[in-house]
């Protein structure tokens, strides 16, 4: 269990966002300890993929700072992030369509992790028989189905040797033999010290890898804590649950 | 059985090449029997082989597409031109011109690679137009009148066409290995990654910007150093050729012809673009609307180009670039 004590691996505070005259996020806080999982749910619109973006530097935030193991990550860009350590999924897969699918993986050990094209095969090697899809690693990856391609998200993120990584719905339109391998996939991560924000609204998923759940909505942080506790909390009942404890 | 191994190239792609580094030694012995005109017409085809590669660098493996590539094509024949007239032989001046344009577009790269897809194809094209209006001030070039580049004249003639044959030839084989070795580097997948989408590749680490600037470079070089050669085949500067949108218009006609994004594409295209050319240049206005037809059947019904021909047959494509894994048993493609 990861200690309270220590400097968290990935702190947000007062993160704010605003797109033109929409404000997105209004001062979030989240903190991550090392080897930590945690949730992250919500209504859709509520901001949890913007905070992602954020924190992974997809675009500039309007106020707040991002610390990473302490590291400030002030006017680092997305990709100094994943250099950094930071890796991202993206709730709609975004492979690189014209590369094979040892490619996509390949190429992000090379540029996330730094890695030599030697090295960088074998580590690939390694992440595509982990993630099951070492049977398509000569394929192109624009021609993967739903599932594969969110396995080639996880898989891409892990070639880029993450100390934190961000899981966006990576479950999302998955059978449940599949979120099964998924969550396999992700407990063994964990297993490995691997910190984790995942956000996912298939909660009975979420809730077999996560110690720490954390619920938004418009913008803000509504309740953060153990998931029963946050479960049990009367404004995410209400805003994200869609029922009132009586 | 581990799967820790690139398979090797196919030998078919070892055929290719060793044919290919034949048919570039027969090139260089060619004008100890060929008359002058072919010469003089070879070496507009390798200028033409160096303009589509470079081309489908920039757009073909990095998404760059630019209708402004004639910007480095009139700079590099314009550097020259100074580099002449404050002292320098003509041959080194053509290197030297290049290496010059390299630094434009370094500078211009800050700007236009902000730009996004339309936005950047427009910006390339009015840049070009802007710095043609620019070396039209120069009384040098007197402006549309142009100027030529006379200091050719002190080499016979013979020696001229046989030096500037022999440097595009040079030109293009160093071009078209340098892009081969520098696609199958850690540039080629990072670019293509690029190309693919911009936002996911600076997730997993690629340094876009800086990707994006190194081949926006090397292309603008080339193309430059293709436009001196020319200029050095053809001795007249004038802003409204050397910087003339047609530049960019063969490019693009050539690759997508060829097969954008495809190795060995682009120089099949050039081959079409150069026998259309010869075939059918003499008509005028009818040639110009003839290659818009070949563009819009290649589009309709062909629109992976000529490489499109082989990949249709289920044939893997000739020379590419992509990393193959060598799978043990039991670990062939699931269906």
């Amino acid at each position: 269990m990861a200690s309270m004590t220590a400097e968290p691996m990935l702190e947000a505070r007062g993160i704010g966002k605003s797109f033109g005259a929409l404000k997105v996020l209004h001062d979030v806080d989240l903190r991550v300890m090392p080897g930590e999982a945690l949730g992250v749910v919500g209504p859709n619109g509520a901001g949890k993929t913007t905070l992602f973006g954020a924190m992974a530097g997809a675009f500039p935030i309007s106020s707040g700072t991002i610390r990473l193991a302490g590291q400030n990550l002030s006017g680092s860009n997305a990709a100094e992030r994943c250099r950094m350590g930071l890796a991202r999924t993206h709730q709609v897969p975004r492979p690189f369509t014209g590369l094979t699918v040892f490619e996509n993986i390949h190429v992000a050990a090379v540029a996330g992790a730094g890695l030599s094209i030697t090295e960088a095969t074998t580590r690939a090697t390694g992440i595509l028989e982990r993630t099951g899809l070492t049977a398509y690693a000569n394929r192109p990856a624009g021609a993967l189905g739903l599932l594969d391609r969110k396995r080639l998200e996880v898989a891409r993120a892990l070639a880029t040797g993450p100390r934190v990584v961000l899981l966006d719905e990576i479950g999302g339109g998955l059978t449940e033999a599949e979120l099964d391998e998924l969550i396999a996939l992700i407990q063994g991560l964990q297993a490995e010290g691997l910190t984790i924000i995942w956000i996912e609204h298939i909660l009975h998923a979420l809730l077999r890898v996560v110690t720490r759940l954390a619920c938004m909505a418009e913008g803000r942080i509504l309740a953060e804590g153990d998931p029963r506790d946050v479960i049990a909390h009367a404004d995410v009942q209400r805003a994200y649950l869609g029922s009132s404890p009586e | 059985m581990k799967t820790t191994h690139i398979l090797p190239m196919p030998l078919s792609d070892r055929w290719l090449i060793g044919l290919a580094c034949l048919v570039f030694v027969a090139l260089a012995l060619l004008p100890l029997v060929a008359s002058a005109l072919v010469v003089d017409k070879l070496t507009l085809l390798f200028i033409l082989i160096m303009f589509a590669v470079m081309w489908n660098l920039l757009a073909g493996y990095a998404g760059l597409v630019s209708v402004g590539q004639q910007a480095f094509v009139g700079l590099g024949g314009y550097a020259m031109i100074r580099l002449v007239e404050a002292g320098l032989p003509p041959f080194p001046a053509i290197f030297m011109g290049a290496a010059l344009t390299g630094l434009a577009a370094w500078v211009l790269s800050w700007f236009v690679l902000r730009m996004k897809v339309g936005e950047f194809a427009i910006a390339t094209w009015v840049i070009a137009e802007a710095i043609r209006a620019v070396v039209s001030f120069d009384p040098l070039i007197q402006g549309e009148t142009g100027t030529s580049l006379v200091a050719l004249n002190a080499y016979a003639p013979e020696i001229r066409r046989l030096t500037v044959y022999l440097l595009a030839l040079a030109s293009m084989g160093v071009m078209i290995w340098g892009t081969w070795r520098l696609l199958h580097g850690r540039i080629g997948a990072q670019s293509q990654a690029i190309r693919d989408d911009e936002g996911a590749a600076a997730s997993v680490g690629i340094s876009t910007f800086q990707v994006k600037q190194r081949i926006y470079i090397i292309a603008s070089v080339g193309c430059a150093l293709a436009g001196a050669l020319w200029l050095a085949s053809a001795i007249t500067f004038q802003p409204r050729t050397a910087f003339g949108v047609q530049w960019s218009v063969f490019m693009l006609f050539m690759v997508l012809v060829g097969g954008l994004g495809t190795f060995i594409g682009p120089i099949l295209g050039a081959l079409l673009f150069f026998a259309l050319q010869e075939i059918f240049g003499d008509f005028g206005a009818w040639y110009l609307a003839g290659i818009g037809i070949v563009a819009i059947v290649f589009a309709l019904y062909l629109p992976r180009g000529l490489v499109g021909l082989w990949l249709d047959r289920g044939c893997d494509e000739p020379l590419s670039m992509r990393k193959r894994l060598g799978l043990a048993p039991g670990q062939t493609p699931r269906a």
